[in-house]
């Protein structure tokens, strides 16, 4: 038992250079032509708790659960709700939400992955 | 001249020792995410302009989140909506079916000074002592506890953290304690 825990534990390797909890979202982005989003949890929660976003917001605690679009965004839900030019910087300022590489894959970065919070 | 070699490394590797010890953390353009020629990077907050200021921590984001907001280096808003309720619960649960590793002891304060009672129950916990077959092999993959340690909370190499109650010092009943010992 023990044994199967730390191989387990051996098989989480940390990605060496993202941020702990960093997010990419990239379900529409690389399709329509804009940056993949990379959502810093760091930063948010010095400024929220987490459940603005996971209870007030409706943000599924999974990263690529939710299912968000700009149309969405614009119209007050989801990143909308901050992001409004009032509390947050506004949805016009694009680059500065959608500011990932090209070509990466949505899900939860930086963290000692497990097979679940990164995996939808 | 030999000795005025080591005079140099010794200094050198001391300071390397130390550097390694300090938490550091990356610029957006070398963490692999973000894009260099975007014009985000300089605008967007550096994490180690925000991150070096918080009580440290080992592991995560190399910062003690619960120290950082009990100590108020960080004051993050509880509500946007004025009609939220903020509930904040100090109860302690024993867990004892944990095999031969020292038992489990799970503190609803600072769980709550985060987040919302709904956040866990039912959806991941159902709320009664118990009744959720909760395991390492389904934490490790992502359920239960796992769905936010290992991704934005402490990760699961912090084995102590939870399990922090060793077996033979505890004389009580398991479940929900009497007197709440978190603090």
């Amino acid at each position: 038992m023990r044994l199967v825990l730390i191989l387990a534990l051996a098989g989480m390797m940390p990605d060496a250079s993202a941020e702990y909890g960093d997010v990419v979202l990239n379900k529409l982005s690389d399709a329509n032509d804009v940056r993949p989003v990379i959502f810093p949890h760091w930063f948010h929660r010095i400024r929220f708790r987490c459940k603005v976003c996971h209870q007030e917001l409706g943000f599924e605690m999974r990263a690529g659960a939710n299912q968000m679009n700009m149309g969405k965004i614009i119209d007050g839900q989801y990143c909308g709700m901050c992001h409004n030019g009032e509390i947050a910087w506004s949805v016009d300022e694009c680059h500065l939400c959608h500011s990932g590489k090209p070509g990466l894959k949505t899900g939860i970065r930086g963290s000692n992955q497990t097979g679940g919070p990164g995996r939808w | 001249m030999k000795f005025k070699h080591s005079l140099y490394i010794l200094p050198l590797s001391l300071s390397f020792a130390l550097l390694a010890a300090e938490p550091s953390w990356r610029t957006l353009v070398e963490d692999g995410l973000h894009d260099p020629t975007s014009p985000a990077i300089g605008v967007l907050q550096e994490p180690a302009s925000a991150l070096s200021l918080l009580p440290p921590d080992t592991t995560g984001n190399q910062v003690s989140w619960i120290r950082a907001l009990r100590e108020g280096y960080i004051e993050p808003r509880t509500n946007i909506l004025p009609e939220t309720k903020i509930e904040v619960l100090d109860m302690d649960i024993i867990m004892e079916k944990t095999g031969e590793l020292s038992l489990v002891m799970f503190p609803h304060k600072p769980h709550t000074e985060w987040l919302d009672c709904a956040n866990c129950h039912d959806k991941i916990f159902v709320e009664k002592v118990d009744a959720n077959p909760i395991n390492m092999f389904a934490i490790l993959s992502g359920e239960y506890c796992g769905q936010c340690h290992g991704a934005v909370a402490f990760p699961l190499t912090e084995c102590n953290r939870c399990h922090s109650v060793a077996r033979s010092s505890f004389t009580g009943k398991p479940g929900v304690q009497p007197i709440s010992v978190s603090d």
